[in-house]
Formats: structure tokens, sequence, C-alpha cells
């Protein structure tokens, strides 16, 4: 074993803010009432009115602050090091968006005040349309949905649209065996029923099966490109047109944009409609699990559907257009995660458009690299050429008894965030891994020593690998006893437990 | 590293593409600017805005005072920059956190299982809708007029493709009140869900257990939504409610013009296996200490597919954590203290200009403007420094001659009474 990256370190213990909480402490301050104060009761009606919030917290501010801050040293990421989880697009998040995003006109601008007020707000979301535009090759664009699978139900909404302005919405959504699960969800909740489409045994789209499914009651086909084994569907554009002749849309999923920005285009190859995950190709931060940005950019077909409001040139100034008598609705209040949408652009501002080519020529390298040093290691079931990620199977391994989970947390005690676990379900104990091109070769070739040294100890310790992690404060976790009894909220006990 | 791939430029790694699909000329986007100029660029968009006007706007988003620990704990790159807590053993940190939000929503709420978050308010309380649906096996939606109108909008864009026909009920006119009567002769054996908000969109605190005692009595679920989180500081829960979805963007989160903020669902337990969302349970690892995962994934898209109980996949963590931090500054005393500030700024104001609804409120409630136009008031408070209500007639034609307005504890109360002077 050589665990190069890291070493253990003591980190403290930290109990429940309602455990760590003593009558009468606070950690607030407000102004004196520069106004008389009212009787709630009197005001509201005794019966409105309630009584003290049993449990809530009651801490001083160096507690509160002590409390996060040991909380935090219990989590990894990115800024730690390299999170190659597969899929989800885990790059530097530039730390000058965050600052940005603060911006007084910007952070304490409310969404109903005047637009004569709200010039700077508006020309902030058409400048990132219009890049975004540029990048995606499509026609129009609405920032509203607030994450990719939003993004997702969006776009769902807008084909329905169309096809029942032509008469029929059809029935059913085409999805490849390969998809992210939030492609079947979206289909039923915009009422379509779910078809699957296999693949063939290159991983890739089967054209005469595609050929076979699509009928009069097919709306469209939902598709990631590159697909989840991190390859090009080469045969796209045929796909395209099979859909278009039978009167079915192309729908992309755009998870996987990072391989193609500045490379290849989704509106010059086919696609009708699709979304965009700010907090992956264009480095918002994913923050324990979002906020996000889900932009939907269409071709011209659709433009008429997107949701209200639409940004409108007037003059020498934006406005809102509501005036759309086709549009699907709202997908949300208000005009979408504004705060994420400021972030994205500069994102975009600070690379440029050779920038971003560049990125994304980096992050298939690295992905190529580490494809090249772990295939003699590891199974790499489809071995087409791959993009910006590469999937591995746990075969050789699992017939030592260890699975594609146990390495991914033996990997941590490695000092690396696990690949993607167990997905694309296509692969048969999938390791996903994406770099970014966020990644040097140092930090990489630490992780390819990692998962090389990890395959040896399988051979010698397979005991070992499958109880890791070994080094971190908390060992493995009983997921099936959190499920079985399931205890969502912290409740008094006569006698708390520490951790 | 090109050598160890065989290739000799980055571009042979592209080599396999088709030619057809290539883009042939670079992306027409400027070069790449250094940090000093997308600071004066974001600064300059700022400038722009509206900038040192007092504001009287609420309607679902509220200025209150964001404590300076929120942006503290949140900008830690540990928070910021990590995915979703899948891998337990090294995510403890946003695992605890968000244990500790859904408890503290459970206690402000009086609910037994809150989630981890949704996108918004309005999103929660249309997933909420789904969920009443799927629970009691019918579809139809009665929702008040009361309920803000961009909830009502995003609610109809999500029913309309499940078979669940939305009918509204009116308010009273005198009291702005959800007419409950109204309600009651509308309620049929196929409503799934009567879907409130309180304090309402005029401000109004609404009667939801009386709402839920005639829902209950035809076999509907009540769903409340609220926009104003800071209310719960002072307002008693309905009890009687079945889920409560709601938007915390009051919880120290910036109004940021519409997002990102933070939304929630909150139900009973006999419910909880047709909540959407993630959750966050308590648990043990190999050597008993306590820890925490992410649990009951069996209602979710990445395990059902097509049969989960939601498409969501990304939520607001971190926005959900800048509530959570809001709530361990404010803490007990401190949330009850400044809700009664925000009650004593917004009663201070209406009593300088008469309510046109008589029901109790909070911190907004609507004025009628006496002849002029809501917008030739407010141009005249522009002049002033001052952005005043929302006129309503956009969303109610009938009170096109009134105007919505809101205090929290950040109204000053000179700007109070130069906001009435034009009245």
């Amino acid at each position: 074993m050589s665990i190069k990256k890291v070493r253990p370190h003591i980190s403290p213990n930290e109990a429940l803010l309602f455990e760590r909480s003593s009558p009468g402490k606070i950690a607030y301050q407000l102004p004196e009432l520069d106004v008389p104060s009212v009787d709630p009761r009197a005001a509201l009606g005794a019966s409105h009115v309630r009584a003290e919030i049993e449990g809530f917290p009651e801490v001083s501010e160096v507690e509160a602050i002590r409390h996060f801050t040991r909380l935090s040293t219990w989590n990894y990421a990115i800024d730690h090091g390299m999170y190659p989880l597969g899929s989800c697009t885990m790059k530097y998040n530039p730390r000058v968006n965050e600052l940005v995003a603060r911006t007084e006109g910007l952070a304490w601008a409310h969404p109903y005040q005047p637009e004569s007020l709200s010039q700077g707000a508006l020309e902030i979301m058409a400048h990132l349309e219009s890049a975004l535009l540029e990048i995606t090759g499509m026609d129009a664009i609405t920032l509203q949905p607030a994450a990719g699978a939003h993004g997702e139900l969006t776009g769902i909404l807008l084909i329905r649209a169309l096809l029942e302005q032509r008469g029929n919405p059809r029935k059913k959504i085409l999805i490849p065996d390969s998809a992210h699960g939030t492609n079947p969800a979206t289909a039923a909740i915009a009422g379509y029923v779910v078809g699957n489409i296999r693949s063939d045994e290159r991983g890739l789209i089967d054209l005469a099966a595609l050929e076979k499914s699509v009928d009069e009651d097919v709306a469209g086909l939902m598709i990631t490109n590159p697909n989840t084994l991190g390859v090009f569907e080469s045969r796209i554009i045929e796909a395209a047109e099979l859909l278009h002749r039978k009167g079915a849309l192309l729908y992309m999923d755009g998870a996987n944009m990072n391989a193609l920005v500045g490379i290849a285009r989704p509106g010059d190859f086919g696609v009708d409609v699709m979304h965009l995950n700010l907090h992956k190709t264009f480095s918002t931060p994913h923050g324990g699990g979002g906020p996000g940005g889900g932009p939907v950019a269409v071709k011209k077909s659709l433009e008429p559907f997107l949701p209200v409001p639409r940004l409108k040139r007037e003059g020498d100034r934006w406005t809102f257009d509501y005036d759309r008598p086709h549009s699907i609705g709202k997908v949300r209040a208000f005009y979408g995660n504004f705060g994420v949408l400021v972030r994205a652009l500069a994102y975009i501002l600070a690379h440029g458009g050779n920038g971003l080519r560049a990125a994304t020529m980096d992050a298939v390298l690295n992905a190529n690299y580490i494809r090249k040093a772990l295939e003699p290691w590891y199974d790499l079931p489809y071995a087409l050429p791959n993009m910006h990620e590469v999937v591995f199977s746990d075969d050789r391994q699992a017939r030592l008894g260890v699975r594609t989970g146990d390495i991914a947390k033996r990997l941590i005690d490695y000092g690396f965030h696990p690949y993607t676990v167990s997905f694309p379900l296509i692969v048969r104990g999938a390791m996903m891994i994406e770099p970014t091109e966020t990644e040097g070769k140092i930090e990489i070739d630490l992780f390819i020593d990692a998962l090389i040294s990890i395959a040896k100890e399988i051979q010698t310790e397979p005991e070992m690998v499958k109880t890791a992690p070994h080094s971190t404060r908390t060992s493995r976790v009983d997921e099936v006893k959190a499920a079985r009894r399931p205890i969502l909220k912290w409740e008094p006990l006569p006698d708390p437990v520490m951790p | 590293m090109l050598e160890a791939c065989g290739v000799e430029s980055p571009e042979g790694l592209f080599a396999h593409l088709p030619e057809a699909v290539r883009l042939k000329q670079p992306l027409k986007l400027p070069p790449g600017i250094s940090e000093y100029e997308i600071v004066d660029y974001f600064r300059r968009c700022g400038d722009r805005n509206a900038n040192g006007y007092a504001s009287f706007l609420g309607a679902g988003v509220y200025a209150h005072y964001r404590p300076v620990l929120v942006d503290t704990v949140v900008s830690r790159g540990e928070f910021l920059t990590s995915y979703t807590p899948y891998q337990a053993e090294i995510s403890q940190g946003t695992l605890t956190t968000i244990f500790e939000f859904q408890t503290m929503i459970c206690q402000l709420t009086g609910m037994d299982a809150a989630n981890a978050s949704m996108y918004d308010g309005s999103t929660a309380l249309a997933e909420a809708a789904l969920m009443a649906a799927r629970l009691t096996s019918k579809g139809g939606l009665l929702v008040a007029r009361t309920v803000h109108p961009e909830y009502r909008e995003v609610l109809e864009t999500y029913a309309r493709n499940q078979h669940m026909p939305i009918t509204e009920f009116g308010y009273d006119e005198a009291t702005g009140a959800a007419d409950l009567d109204d309600l009651e002769r509308k309620l049929n054996p196929l409503t799934a869900a009567v879907i409130l908000q309180s304090p309402n969109f005029f401000g109004v605190v609404e009667d939801v257990n009386r709402a839920a005692d005639l829902a209950h009595h035809r076999g509907a679920l009540l769903a409340m939504g609220f926009t104003e989180a800071v209310s719960l500081g002072i307002l008693e829960p309905p009890a009687k409610a079945d889920i409560i979805a709601g938007e915390l963007q009051s919880f120290a989160i910036s109004p940021s013009y519409g997002g990102p903020y933070a939304g929630i669902i909150a139900t009973r337990d006999r419910f909880l296996r047709q909540m959407p969302g993630r959750l966050v349970g308590e648990t043990t690892d190999t050597h008993g200490r306590r820890a925490f995962c992410l649990t009951l994934a069996t209602r979710e898209q990445h395990i059902r597919r097509e049969k989960a109980t939601s498409n969501i996949c990304t939520n607001q963590a971190l926005i959900a954590l800048m509530a959570t931090v809001f709530m361990s500054v404010y803490g007990k005393q401190g949330l009850r203290e400044l809700a009664e500030q925000n009650l004593a700024k917004a009663h201070y104001l209406a009593g300088k200009l008469r309510p046109r609804f008589s029901g109790p409120f909070f911190n907004e409630f609507v004025v009628s403007t006496n002849g002029r136009s809501p917008e030739e008031i407010n141009r005249a408070l522009l002049e002033k420094k001052i952005v005043g209500g929302l006129p309503l007639g956009r969303f109610y034609p009938e009170l096109s001659g009134a105007m919505l307005l809101c205090a929290t504890e950040m109204a000053r109360r000179e700007h109070m009474d130069a906001l009435t002077s034009v009245f």
C-alpha cells in the first residue's frame, strides 16, 4: 500500500445544535424598535399566536461558528482535491464568481422592482442567453429552470406543447438504457409513458432498434451526448433525421456538455431541445447538492412555447414580455436562479471562446490519460474512444469478491472522493471516472497510483478493501438501518449520546 | 500526457468525431478577461439596478437582514465545493447540517418530517399538490385565489399533464382571507387537496384549521403554503394541515432578483413515503457511533426512474444551509423578537394608511390608492428614493386601484413616514 496524498489528523467531535443549547443563550442582535411595539395577541388574535418553538437552538455566536466550522471539517470537497464523480463534472468553483454574485445591486435586487431599476440584472441575463446560444448552436433559450431535472421537465413540456399544436401530443418518450434516472422520471411527470431503448454492443444507440421503436405514438427521444459511457453518439445526425421523418423530436440531456463546448454544437447535429447544467459545465458550486441552474435551449419551432416571461429588447432597454399566448406557462416563480446565472456568466467571461474550448480539450485529455494508465488494471467493457469521462467495470476484482463500491470506499483512504459507483446501469459494477479540466498531472498521477495500489491490495488483502474506509472519522455507515426505521429529526433524549 | 494517449495534439483526441458534427470555426465569444475586469463588469451591472433605495416590496420576496455568520459559513469550501452527500463517510458535515435543518423545519411547522429542500416555494407547493394526489388517488385541486399568483401559475404547469383539474375559490372582500364558504361549496368527492397560503398573498393570516376540517370532511388533504418564513416565529402552525410547503427566502437568503431560494415540504409520518426530495436519516457506523446518511431513496428518481415520487435531483442544499445558520443565529428567542419587530413595523405603517382588508396581517397588507393609480404613487415615491408597493392589478384586475406593501425589520420609520406622505 502506498498512500501518498494524505495522513490522518484529529478532527473535533461536535454534538447537534439542539444538544449544545442552553436556555437564554443568543447569537443575534436587533436594533431598538423605532416604532411602538405591538401586542401580537391583539394584532393577530390570540389563537393565531404560537407558544415558544420547542427545541429550537439557543447558542452563542462563538458556539454557532464553531459548530458549523467543526462540521465542515467532516466533509470532502473540491477544494481538498480531485472529485472524479462521473457525469457530475466536479470542476473548480472560481471564487470571483462568489464575489460578483454578492454585488450589492445584484444580491439585493427584488424581482418586482421596476424594470427601469433592473437593467443591470436584465443585461446579465441577456448576455448569458446569447453566450449559451452561441455555445449550443440553438435559436432561443429560457433561464428559468432551477436545475437539470427541472430543465428536462421544461423541455419535455415544450415538446408536448408543439405536438399538441400539431394535433397530437403523442404518448411515449424513448429513453436509452444508459440514461440518467431523471430522464424517465421527467417523462412520467410530463404525462408520457417511457419506452426503453437498448444500447448496442458498442454502447451506442442502436439505430435499427430506434427505427423500429419510432412510430406515431412517439413524441421524442431523450439522449445524453456524449452518453453516460463518455462516448460520443456518432450517428446522432441520422438519429435526429429518423425522428424528424416520423414527426418526433430529439431532446438532449446536456449533463455531459463539458465534452463538447467549443468542439461541437447540439444545434448543428439535429437536437431540437436541450438543457444545460450550469452547476456542471459552467462551474457554479454544487454546494452539497445545490443550487443549480438548468437553462433550456431550443430550435425555432419550439420558441413560441418557452416559459413566460421572455427577455425582449425595446429601444435601448430590456423588458420582460408576458404576452406569449402559446407559452407552457411558468415552471418556477420569478425568472430562475439568478445568482447562479451571474456565476455562470462570470465563468464564461473569464474563459472567453478560446478558453472554453481549451477547457474542453483538457477535460478530454485528462480522461484519456486516466484510461490509458488504468486499462491494464481494470476491465474496460466498452472500447470506443471516450471523451470527458471513462467507465471501467469491477469485473476482474469482483472475481475476488471485491466490488466497485468497495474500491470506491478504499479510494477515500487514499485521499480521494470516489468515482460514480454502479452507474450507468448497462455496465455491471461500473466505475465512472470524470476528472474534468481542473486537475493537473500531479493530482491525476496520485489518483492513478491509488487505483493501481488498490488493484494490488485486492489480490493480497481483499478483506481489508471490503471493510474500507479505515482512516475516516466515520467508518462504513449502516444505510439499511437508516431506511428500516427512519429517524429524520432530532428529539430530546433523557441521556444524549455524543458522536 | 499526450504521448501516453498516443496523440500528437489534443485535437487528436477528437479525431473520431464525424466531420459533420464538428464546429468549423471558433466560438463567437470575446477572449477571456481578468478577475478585475469581471468584478468591474458586474459592479457596473449592479450600479444600473436600484441602489440606495428604501423598498416596501414583499409579495413573496422579503428584505431581511442577513447575519454575517451566514456567508461566513457557506463560503467555507468544505460546504461550497462538495457534491450531494452520497458518500456518507466523507460527507458527515453536510449530512449533519441537513439533519439539523430537517429538525428545525419540523419544530417550526409542527410537522413530523421535512425534506432536505426543494427548488423554491412555488415548485414545493406544486410538488405538494402532486403528493396529495398520490396519497388520495384523486386529482382535483381546490386552490385559493389568495395563494401567490406566480405559485398558482407554476401549479397549473405541473398539474396540466397529470389529469389534475384546478378550481379556484375566492376571497372575502372585507377581510382579504380565503372565502371558506366558497371552498365548502366547491369541495367534492374528487378533490385531492385544498391549497391555501398563510399569511396569504395579501398578507392576511388564514384560518387553515377550519379549511382543513372542511377538506378532511370530504376526504381531501390540506396543503398549506407560505412565502414569509419569519411569520413562523410568531404564528401558530396549523395543527390540522397535512402538508406544509413553503419558501425560506426570508431566512438570510438574498433576494437576488428571484433566486436561488430554498423551498421545503413537511408532512405527517404517515405520508412520508409519498414525499418528494432527499431525506437524511440517523444511523450508526460500523463502530456503533452516530452517523447520518441519505435515506428512503426508493422514492427517488435514481432508483425508481419513471415510478419515482418526483424527478428532482439537485436541490438547494447550500441555500438550505444559509437558512440553517440563520435559524441557529436567531434561535428560539431571536426569531420571536424578529417576528415581533416585523409585526410592529408593518402595523405602524398600516396605522397611517388604512388597509384595504380587515383580516389580521403579519408584515404586509393591501392599501387602496384612493383615486390615483398605484403606478402614479410609485413614480412619486421613486423621486424620494423609495420603491413603493406592488400594484395588484396585474394579478387581480378587481384590485387595480390597490397595492401590496411590506415592512420588515429593515424598514426605517423616516422612510415609512416619507412613504405615507405621498398617499
